[in-house]
């Protein structure tokens, strides 16, 4: 970790006395990332982009919205005809919301895969779970601010489960409210907490990233570096690739933002909120669909409110629950098993949750919510005792499967260099 | 040897894409389900797809129809007149058209409300003064706005067109209550709204063809257009952005191709 010598004199100048320049150099030019990443790992960059587009364009779109019960939907209307180019910043927002929940899903995916939760990063993985609960409350009171017939009932059915805490609950609902059912109040906290809980996120992206950088990146054998032979400068080599994925993300986002910008909607939200009707089947945004199914399996109120936050705690205790010293899904053949059905139990839960509750989709409502507490806490603890993993390659550049170019004592030797 | 590990791991973050794309159509279906029951039948429009536009002419007519029918009923609350150069209206037709309506100003300097003629800058106004006024009027259903109605119902332009030329006899006419008509594409085949289009109900200013089916076309656009009247400078837009795109995918992708092959050279 040598100070870089910078040619430029008032560069010089500037870090020696405050060493930005230093430190972007340091974490951003010669950070030594592990050469094998495959292209999951850009998902953590493209997660970044989404949260600067979001508050870039939310900014703007708070400019000319009016929180308000009587206004907010005309606001939200004029933001679409009447202001320059409104109708891309709001379409880049509502898709971006949707978009940004895309990449952090696979981004989670990836770490379940990889073992990327393992020691030394268990508060990396921490923080990153946090990051998630803070998405999903601002998407939520975000759903809320057009006003339309699902940010009402969204909001009304979501604000009522605090009604099951024992004792408390309705007090806490009042309270949330700001009066006795969803109103003006409501929406005008919503709209400052909307606003504000972005900059907690940033902040705690930002522990994140110094809790990423400590140890560096993960890989996909999961092992660690074992010296410079393993790793490269995160620049210019991991900024070119991710450059590149942000060039596939923005088109796949883009074409979503100006040929079926109302897809991953709902049309009711398009409708007046009405306190007086209420729409034949209240469905939350797709990415709190898989959440949403866990609420409903439980026939208990407080139960089920207490799974579907459970589904989240859970991944805070991960990095204790599999305990396999093998990180990375690629060694460990029942757990990738294990993993792609999990998967597919998401996907499950998911589609369930845009089901309405009736019939066999309670049914599959319930094994589908069991299945998804049972990998993480029974089967992944069991995992780690009974399975025979796969050996692990020496190191990232002599990788056991195809014999790699560089041979054993020379890995030895690069790590003797470190 | 790498080469495939890399493509297996690729494989793995479409399948995963993929799944995520699954779950978001499951989003899709129960709305419309929400919505259905009705039988709603596929028609061919100009403004589908990514080079949709709308048909100047056929906004003409449907606006007409939409003046001359729906809007004894139907407000068009965010539509204002000077939006009308959407639809091809010189700055004089638009200003003579709103001078046909009336509107509510004021107060004056007396303190009192008047009416005046509506200018280019005035919204459409609505048929009734209130909620409570249009139920009144309408055996107490509430006829909604049409501002936003292609885009607040499931499947929008497809359903508005199948509900215009849905009316039919009811299989067995006790079923159908007073005051309450038999449509075959709305959800539980009965609506408050009785049969607005028959054919030939109006006489269309450029002439043309007035059967159900075309004027319930007509309509339809200039509904679609009104929900969404950015649509075509969207799509314009977004060819642009999609060149630009796959141009900047292609680019960055050789730069990181050179940048990275030192890197995979010493890998071979």
């Amino acid at each position: 970790m040598s100070s870089p010598e910078f040619k430029n004199p008032v560069v010089k100048w500037i870090d020696h006395r405050l060493p930005v320049f230093s430190f972007m150099h340091h974490e951003l030019h010669e950070y030594p990332t592990p050469r094998n990443l495959s292209y999951l790992w850009n998902l953590g960059s493209l997660a970044g982009l989404a949260l600067v587009t979001m508050i870039v364009t939310g900014i703007i779109l708070a400019m000319h919205y009016t929180p308000h019960v009587d206004h907010a939907f005309e606001s939200v209307e004029r933001i679409m005809r009447d202001v320059n180019h409104g109708w891309l910043i709001r379409y880049i927002h509502m898709n971006g919301a949707s978009f940004f929940f895309i990449v952090v899903y696979i981004h989670i995916f990836r770490g379940l895969y990889y073992g990327s939760y393992k020691a030394p990063r268990e508060l990396l993985w921490i923080l990153g779970v946090l990051i998630l609960l803070l998405m999903m409350a601002t998407a939520f009171m975000g759903y809320v601010l057009p006003w339309g017939q699902m940010s009402f009932w969204g909001a009304t059915v979501i604000t009522n489960l605090f009604s099951a805490i024992p004792w408390i609950g309705d007090s806490i609902v009042v309270w949330l409210w700001g009066g006795f059912s969803v109103d003006n109040p409501t929406l005008s906290r919503f709209f400052a907490l909307h606003y504000l809980m972005p900059f907690l996120i940033v902040g705690v992206v930002i522990l994140h990233i110094i809790a990423l950088h400590r140890f560096g990146s993960n890989n996909p054998l999961g092992i660690d570096v074992s010296g410079k032979q393993d790793t490269i400068p995160f620049h210019p080599y991991y900024t070119s690739k991710d450059l590149f994925g942000a060039m596939v993300f923005l088109t796949i986002f883009a074409s979503a933002i100006f040929f079926y910008p109302n897809f991953l909607g709902h049309p009711d939200n398009y409708i007046p909120a009405n306190p007086l009707q209420t729409p034949a089947h209240i469905v939350p945004e797709w990415y709190f669909l898989p959440f949403y199914a866990i609420l409903r399996a439980i026939p208990d109120k407080l139960g089920g409110v207490l799974m579907m936050f459970g589904a989240i705690a859970v991944l805070f205790v991960l990095p204790w629950l599999d305990r396999s010293p093998v990180r990375s899904g690629r060694f460990r053949p029942l757990f990738k098993l294990f993993f792609w059905v999990l998967l597919a139990d998401c996907v499950l839960l998911g589609y369930l949750g845009g089901k309405p509750a009736e019939g066999i989709y309670v049914t599959l409502s319930r094994l589908a919510t069991a299945y998804y507490f049972i990998h993480f806490l029974v089967i992944l603890p069991l995992l780690s005792v009974v399975e025979k993993t796969r050996p692990l390659p020496q190191s990232i550049s002599t990788p056991v499967i195809g014999g790699g170019m560089v041979s054993a004592p020379a890995a030895k030797r690069g790590k003797a260099d470190v | 040897m790498f080469k495939r590990i890399n493509q297996t791991i690729c494989a793995g973050g479409i399948a995963m894409l993929a799944c995520v794309g699954v779950m978001a159509t499951s989003v899709v279906s129960p709305a419309m389900a929400a919505g259905g029951g009705g039988d709603i039948k596929d028609h061919e429009w100009t403004f589908d797809g990514p080079f949709g536009y709308f048909d100047k002419a056929s906004l003409q007519r449907g606006f007409q129809v939409y003046r001359e029918v729906c809007a004894s009923c139907h407000g068009l609350e965010y539509i204002a007149f000077r939006n009308f150069s959407d639809l091809g209206y010189s700055d004089a037709e638009i200003k003579a058209i709103a001078a046909e309506y009336e509107v509510m100003d004021g107060p004056d300097e007396e303190g009192e409300m008047f009416t005046r003629k509506a200018i280019p800058a005035d919204r459409v106004p609505s048929p009734y003064a209130n909620e409570n006024a249009a139920r009144a009027s309408n055996g107490g259903a509430y006829p909604p706005d049409l501002s936003l109605i292609a885009k607040a119902r499931p499947n929008g332009a497809n359903y508005l067109y199948s509900l215009l030329v849905g009316y039919k006899d009811a299989p067995h006419s006790d079923d159908v209550p007073d005051g309450m008509y038999y449509n075959t594409a709305y959800s539980g085949n009965l609506i408050a709204m009785p049969q607005p289009l028959y054919g030939d109900d109006i006489e269309l200013a450029g002439g043309g063809d007035t059967s159900i089916e075309a004027l319930s076309e007509d309509v339809v656009t200039f509904l679609a257009w009104a929900a969404e009247p950015e649509m075509e400078t969207r799509k314009r837009t977004g060819i642009a952005v999609m060149l630009f795109l796959f141009v900047m995918c292609f680019v960055s992708y050789g730069s990181m191709r050179y940048i990275w092959a030192d890197i995979k050279k010493s890998k071979a």
